[in-house]
């Protein structure tokens, strides 16, 4: 009975009727975001060549198109499978985690070969893969299998009947192929995905993906369904516009689900227990004086004098969660290096915000982010100078 | 890019063109040489961005700038040539230490073309001279010039605010924000 | 050196301002390959002109960093025949934009519908009150093209960039608030007319008691955020008075980058090339197709684009050089009226007024480009020219664009212009001066043309375009009424004292006045009159449409762009359900 929920749950995507397993496969691939690794900088999709930053250092991603000398040509299914599920190239050596086979052990095989079937009609790519540039011992990939053993649960993914197909439709896209916990799950020491379930908020490449549970500040406690459908169908809702990393996934993934998908997502995301515990609030900080004189200066003739920013264009910061993170990784980077806000076709504008760090020196990002995360009523600890730097 | 000596000369003529007094600041106080001879050294300074193929013929006003020199070279021989001048006039006395009525005699009559220098048109080049005054006055703080704010401040500019969505429609009132410039302002730093 | 062929392309556009970025906009949404060639760089708000540099006075309005160098790209000048002609070293009386988005970076947002009479102005003025009232060296026509046809894409354009503004005129009703003398409109503007500030505010309650009409300036400057039809969001203005000469830091003034490039962006269809200097247009050996264009790339290369459609959108002067450098179309000869590349030029005729108060603050540096009131009785039907002496007009205006400090900080009449007394008189008069602005007509005449400068040639080697040009009398006479009633409604305003800046011949190319330059390929019904007809199609290759202001015949008081828009929209949609449909002349010639 669970079996037969979970393939109703699998199947549940609209998109599914009269498909070939190949068109079933490219719409799979775009909920696991495949392309935005397995694609290097102005290079051919799935081609591979992206360098993904680790704590150890950057991996280069494989080449999945069907070239048999350095794509996938010579893989036969169980080897994808096994690659996916187990982590294991075909030759057995241990591929690093930064492909997140951790989730996908959640995935069905079908799912799993419907992706392996699009990837086969790709035209096929010559470009080897160049490899890991890790420091030792991370350059071991036997070594993987100590990680493994640490970190690695294969765990299929299991219906719960007590909640709503759709519902179940969501934790299946969320914790399998859609590996969201991937960034916005604290990683350990090694790298570690966190526990699935677990969204509480990890930093990714300088920026903070934020608590997706409940916390009415740092979380989605404040949005409704409709806010997160519209944040991952555009990109941008009255409340944040997606920046950074999370811009590249509106792009290439979620602004491209189908809306019964998004509500999905939606609904498991805003479970009535919240994912995450709701943080305690911190203790207010004075609005320091110098905090406000830099925010008026430089801030306000886009955010509003109010923080309540522009729909669309201009992120609200009053009340925002990203502003309220128990982190201020994303608001550090964004002000030092600027950033851009995801374009996609229903909301192309894609705004950006320059970068400030010329401007402004670390006392001086410290006190307006400080300023921010008190002002209007946001409560969020204050950022030191230290950290400014560390961003730099 | 220019000598100490240019310098000094400059600093002297800055400070005539907007002489300090209690309003505030002159033009040597708010760096106006040093904006000058930032600029003389930069693209502006080298014409960088002027078509500067010949033929070079004289025109008539309305036909605008014919000259090949660029403004760092001009005004370097007006400098020159002002020196060379008082030096001749006044007993080898340097324009910079003439007494401050006498400086101004005498560049009111370069600007109104009575006072010749020898090689140089020295009413073009007053003319070059107080322009670059002006900006350096008025400029923003970050091109070296305009230290303090001294020249916002002195007429109620409040610089590179950006938004004035709050004092639109508040008609005749005194603004009372401080001014501010690309590179900030002193309340960015301590909380005056 | 051989040029480098790249593969052909459905359609190349020459210049990526508002006419070369709504074309492609247009045509590429049909579906068609789209590849626009611009002279200049790449420009995005956040990278180029974010509001932490974008408000440098020094960097942006007095060393023209928008701007194309005269070293890359400038003319000659001179005011009459006799004269040789000096090339324009440094820019003064106009400042042709370079880089993507053109002019439509660093306008002011002036956004005007020219009225129906525009299009018809000499039957017009011939029925209305004879031909006798048209000065005999006056070259001014029809333009071919009327009103009620191009309403659609005024429609069109001012919905895609949310123009704020008021309707005067409501398919045939008059509105209370809007221009009284503006035709007929099918719909409101998109969002509503800017707040005021004191100076417009005053200006309008004094125009008003001397029985005028004044109305809020149509601005591109958005009173609120807008969303237009393709989903692009653009930003409320939040009056930082860094507007024109400036790209626009918050995404609040419309142009290019904050309308349609976002959406441009989305389209595989679409290739933007800066730092491509076009040559020359390539034609078949009979001359009558366009192959493609020569251009210079980024790199310094020669490459050689084919394309199927040419799309000449360049600033005025280069969309002249162009078709004077690639031998289309019959130069014009003003020794005997014939040919028509070059032909009626014109220009617009400005003058102004400065008010000086002794106690109220006005406050100059909150602003905007399009911030103000304006009067347009002056250029209203019915008047009487031949007692006025003149025909032609000017709308009057309060513009309060921004008072930044470099240019813009008058003193009273008699105030040194250094030392401790103007210091005394800059500190007193800087808040508490207004600026009231006439903007008049221009009519084209025998003596106001473009052509190859015979001496002077670019970077490249080729010959320079020549401006011959002075104000025609007609004009002088025209600004100067208008400015004596513009001085009527300052005194009105109760300053303590004023000054009337009369605008006085010889035409100067030093000090600004516009950049507002037309004509030279204009359109018409008539090919011995026009370069292009009214579709904007070269009425010698047929696959070359020429688009910009360069098309009007003369130049009524008011700003350019949205006509241009208009008529660049109105191009596009000819060429999509005329052209395409059956390639060749849609008038015969």
């Amino acid at each position: 009975m669970l079996g037969l929920l979970a393939a109703l749950v699998a199947a549940a995507s609209d998109e599914t009727r009269a498909e070939t397993p190949a068109e079933r496969g490219r719409y799979l691939a775009t909920v696991g975001d495949c392309v935005a690794c397995h694609t290097a900088p102005g290079g051919t999709p799935f081609a591979g060549g992206r360098a993904i930053e680790t704590p150890f250092g950057p991996i280069i991603a494989p080449n999945l198109t069907p070239d048999r000398a350095s794509g996938l040509g010579a893989w036969s299914d169980a080897d994808f499978l096994r690659a996916l599920r187990r982590g294991l190239r075909p030759d057995g050596a241990r591929l690093y985690p930064a492909c997140p086979y951790v989730y996908f052990s959640a995935v069905r095989d079908e799912d799993l070969l419907a992706i392996r079937a699009f990837l086969a009609t790709l035209t096929p790519v010559a470009n080897p893969a160049r490899g890991a540039g890790f420091g030792f011992p991370f350059n071991l990939r036997p070594l993987m299998v100590f990680w493994d053993a640490l970190y690695f649960r294969p765990a299929p993914f299991v219906a719960d009947p007590g909640r709503s197909m759709a519902w179940n439709r969501g934790a299946y896209l969320v914790e399998g192929l859609g590996h969201c916990g991937a960034c916005h799950g604290a990683k350990g020491a090694l790298g570690a995905d966190p526990e699935p379930g677990v969204l509480g908020g990890g930093r990714v490449r300088g920026w903070f993906a934020p608590d997706l549970g409940g916390d009415p500040r740092a979380g989605l406690g404040g949005w409704s369904l409709d806010d997160i459908e519209r944040y991952l169908a555009t990109g941008s809702n009255g409340r944040a516009l997606a920046a950074g990393p999370m811009a590249e996934v509106v792009e290439n993934s979620t602004a491209r689900l189908t809306m019964a998908d998004l509500r999905a997502i939606a609904l498991y995301l805003k479970q009535d227990a919240p994912l995450s515990q709701p943080a305690a609030a911190p203790s207010p900080v004075p609005n320091g004086r110098i905090g406000a004189a830099i925010y008026a200066d430089a801030c306000a003739a886009c955010h509003r004098a109010n923080g309540e920013g522009v729909p669309g264009l201009f992120p609200r910061l009053a009340g925002s969660s990203a502003v309220q993170s128990a982190r201020p990784d994303t608001l550090i980077t964004v002000v030092l290096h600027g950033g851009r806000a995801a374009a996609t076709g229903a909301a192309p504008t894609g705004p950006a915000m320059p970068a400030l760090g010329w401007r402004l020196d670390d006392a001086s990002v410290a006190a307006v982010l400080t300023y921010i995360r008190s002002a209007w009523g946001n409560e969020a600890a204050p950022v030191s100078s230290e950290a400014v730097r560390r961003g730099r | 890019m220019l000598t100490l000596a240019e310098a000094a000369t400059l600093e002297a003529i800055v400070d005539r063109l907007i002489p300090p007094d209690e309003l505030g600041p002159g033009g040597r106080e708010a760096g106006c040489a040093l904006f000058i001879d930032r600029q003389l050294a930069g693209p502006f300074g080298r014409s960088e961005s002027l078509y500067l193929l010949p033929p070079f013929l004289d025109g008539t006003p309305e036909q605008g700038l014919q000259s090949p020199l660029t403004p760092a070279v001009r005004m370097r021989a007006g400098l020159a040539a002002l020196e060379a001048h008082c030096r001749a006039a006044f007993v080898g006395r340097a324009f910079a230490a003439l007494p401050p009525a006498g400086q101004d005699r005498l560049l009111s009559e370069i600007e109104d073309g009575t006072r010749s220098l020898a090689g140089v048109n020295a009413r073009a080049w007053f003319d070059l001279v107080l322009q670059m005054t002006m900006e350096g006055f008025f400029a923003d703080p970050i091109h070296g010039g305009n230290r303090q704010m001294a020249g916002w401040r002195l007429i109620g500019f409040p610089g590179a605010r950006y938004d004035y969505r709050d004092w639109v429609e508040r008609h005749g009132a005194a603004y009372t924000l401080p001014p501010v410039g690309i590179g900030g302002r002193p309340g960015w730093h301590d909380a005056g | 050196m051989p040029a480098d062929a790249l593969p052909a392309a459905d359609v190349v556009i020459i210049g990526f301002g508002w006419s070369g970025a709504l074309i492609a906009e247009a045509l590429s949404a049909a579906g068609l390959g789209v590849v626009v060639l611009e002279r200049g760089p790449y420009r995005d708000t956040a990278s180029d002109f974010p509001p932490g540099f974008a408000p440098d006075e020094l960097r942006y309005a007095v060393r023209h960093d928008l701007v194309v160098p005269t070293a890359q790209n400038t003319i000659t000048f001179r005011n009459r025949v006799g004269q040789t002609a000096l090339p324009v070293r440094q820019w003064g009386s106009f400042l042709p934009a370079s880089g993507a988005g053109g002019g439509g970076v660093h306008w002011n947002g002036q956004t005007w519908r020219f009225r129906p009479s525009d299009f018809v102005l000499r039957s017009h003025l011939a029925n209305a009150h004879g031909h006798d009232v048209i000065p005999s060296d006056a070259t001014i026509q029809d333009w071919g093209v009327s009103y009620a046809e191009l309403e659609p894409f005024y429609d069109r354009f001012e919905y895609l960039a949310g123009i704020s503004g008021r309707a005067g005129n409501l398919r045939g009703h008059r509105q209370e608030g809007g221009n009284p003398f503006e035709g007929p409109r099918q719909r409101d503007y998109p969002t509503p007319p800017m707040r005021m500030t004191l100076a417009p505010t005053r200006f309008a309650e004094a125009a008003r008691a001397l029985g005028y009409h004044p109305f809020p300036q149509p601005s591109a400057n958005l009173s609120e955020p807008y969303t237009n039809s393709l989903g692009v969001v653009i930003g409320p203005c939040s009056y930082c008075g860094f507007c024109e000469r400036f790209g626009c830091g918050n995404y609040s003034k419309a142009s290019p980058q904050t309308v349609l490039m976002p959406a441009l962006r989305r389209r595989p269809n679409v290739a933007l090339r800066t730092g491509a200097e076009v040559l020359e247009i390539a034609r078949t050996p009979d001359g009558r197709h366009a192959r493609g264009v020569r251009y210079v790339d980024a790199d310094g290369i020669e490459r050689y684009q084919r394309a199927e459609l040419v799309i000449l959108a360049a600033y005025t002067f280069e969309n002249v050089r162009l078709l004077l450098l690639s031998g289309i179309g019959q130069p014009y000869d003003p020794r005997d009226g014939s040919g028509v590349v070059g032909r009626n030029y014109a220009y617009q005729t400005t003058a102004s007024v400065q008010l000086f108060f002794d106690e109220t603050r006005f406050n100059p540096f909150i602003g905007a480009g399009a911030l103000g009131m304006v009067v347009d009785d002056l250029n209203a039907e019915g008047r009487d020219h031949a007692r006025l002496g003149f025909i032609g007009g000017a709308h009057l205006a309060a513009m309060q664009s921004g008072g930044r400090p470099i240019q813009s900080r008058p003193t009273r009449p008699g105030t040194p212009r250094w030392g401790g007394a103007w210091k005394h008189a800059v500190a007193r008069d800087y808040l508490r001066n207004v600026r009231l602005g006439a903007s008049g007509s221009s009519l084209s005449h025998r003596g106001a043309w473009l052509d190859l400068d015979p001496t002077y040639q670019d970077r490249h080697g080729r010959r320079l375009l020549r401006m011959t040009f002075d104000f025609h009398a007609n004009d002088l006479r025209m600004i100067q009424h208008a400015t004596d009633r513009l001085a009527e409604i300052g005194r009105a305003m109760g300053p303590a004292e004023m000054v009337v800046n009369q605008r006085h011949g010889p035409y100067s190319v030093v000090p600004y006045q516009s950049t507002h330059n037309v004509g030279g390929a204009v359109m018409g019904p008539d090919p011995t009159t026009s370069v292009v007809n009214p579709w904007l199609q070269s009425w010698d290759v047929a696959n070359l449409f020429v688009v910009g202001a360069s098309s009007f015949p003369q130049n009524p008081s008011y700003n350019p762009t949205g006509t241009v828009a208009a008529l660049a929209l109105h191009a596009a949609n000819a060429i999509l359900t005329r052209y395409l449909p059956a390639p060749g002349p849609l008038v015969p010639r």
